[in-house]
């Protein structure tokens, strides 16, 4: 009596229905991802959150129209980017506002490096190194910063990178080549 | 496939911040980028650390939304007051200046009428008087008709 009751159910829900569901089971699975993405971009704990909720309510609005011709991921991270630059974009007009309202100490941005096997003094090397890493991506463009951040932290592929963002192969090649180019140079190394 | 299928089976990193795999940077010099081991290393740690930072960020306590409303109401209310204090300063101040220079125009135009009014009277009045010299100097200086007569009638007399 309970299974066909569920079958009636089931037989019963409606294609918004099913859409709702598969959307809420997609929100779940992508939502870290998202939110890390602009957490490490943006570095603002609220901030990132508040374009992460934009980022999926965006999503859910046009989720009828979504066709699958780019992974799901692709598709909300492209989704994301753009309403990052709208939010610089406007950011940038409202110049009067508080520039972070909780944003990351650079200098502690180290600490969140977890105690690997090494020594105490390979950590606190490793430590350093991290906050130089921090604080040069800080200062990279934001198409570079984008870039960099889903090939090293997203550990996206090009061709996903470039899906994202809708520049071409060899333009996200080109950013993530000067990105890399002024981290190395910030740590020290050969440009 | 339904999306469904497709997050279940090709997720890269779909259940957690911190879960991963360990590639990356290793595979860069398929994507034509050459690292030495030591910047894959850190770019390495640099990554760890950004993912265990969004976890515990995430994962953090929440705010109650109430608490921050009032908030973002009094920054609104204050917004908007401001804005509507520059709005009415701009535009009284815009008003006053017109007014103003209005009023400066009126008076340089009253002034103007009045050096004008001056000068057509002025004008008028030396027009007079010369007028009265030409008459004064002409009455004087034309001879009189009956004055021979008046000479031979006085030295009769004197005779």
């Amino acid at each position: 009596m309970a299974a066909g009751n569920t079958f009636d159910l089931m037989s019963m829900a409606t294609p918004e229905d099913i859409a709702a569901q598969e959307f809420s089971s997609v929100a779940a699975s992508y939502r870290p991802q998202i939110f890390r993405f602009l957490l490490a971009s943006t570095r603002d704990v609220d901030l990132a959150e508040t374009l992460t909720q934009d980022c999926l309510l965006k999503a859910h609005r046009n989720w009828a129209g979504f066709r699958g011709e780019s992974n799901v991921m692709t598709w909300l991270m492209r989704i994301a980017i753009n309403l990052q630059k709208d939010h610089w974009r406007n950011r940038r007009m409202q110049f009067w506002r508080r520039t972070q309202t909780n944003s990351v100490d650079v200098d502690l941005a180290g600490e969140w490096l977890p105690s690997g096997d090494g020594s105490a003094e390979q950590h606190m090397l490793a430590k350093e190194r991290v906050a130089q890493v921090w604080k040069s991506v800080e200062g990279l463009s934001e198409r570079q910063r984008t870039v960099f951040l889903l090939r090293f932290v997203e550990e996206q592929e090009l061709s996903e990178i470039a899906n994202a963002t809708g520049l071409s192969e060899g333009t996200v090649k080109a950013h993530l080549s000067r990105a890399v180019a002024r981290v190395r140079h910030e740590l020290g190394g050969r440009r | 496939m339904s999306f469904i299928d497709q997050i279940r089976k090709a997720p890269r990193n779909p259940q957690g911040l911190s879960g991963g795999k360990a590639q990356g940077p290793e595979q860069d010099p398929a994507q034509g980028l050459t690292l030495e081991p030591e910047l894959q290393r850190v770019l390495e740690n640099y990554r760890l650390s950004v993912h265990a930072w969004s976890e515990a960020a995430y994962h953090r306590p929440r705010r109650p939304a109430e608490a921050a409303r009032p908030r973002k109401a009094w920054r609104l209310a204050a917004a908007w007051t401001l804005g509507i204090a520059l709005v009415a300063g701009g535009v009284s101040g815009g008003v006053f200046e017109r007014q103003h220079r209005q009023e400066l125009a009126r008076m340089a135009a009253q002034r103007e009428a009045d050096r004008q009014k001056q000068l057509v009277a002025e004008r008028a009045r030396e027009e007079e008087e010369l007028l009265a010299r030409v008459d004064s100097d002409v009455s004087r200086q034309v001879p009189s008709a009956m004055e021979p007569l008046a000479q031979l009638m006085l030295d009769d007399d004197k005779q």
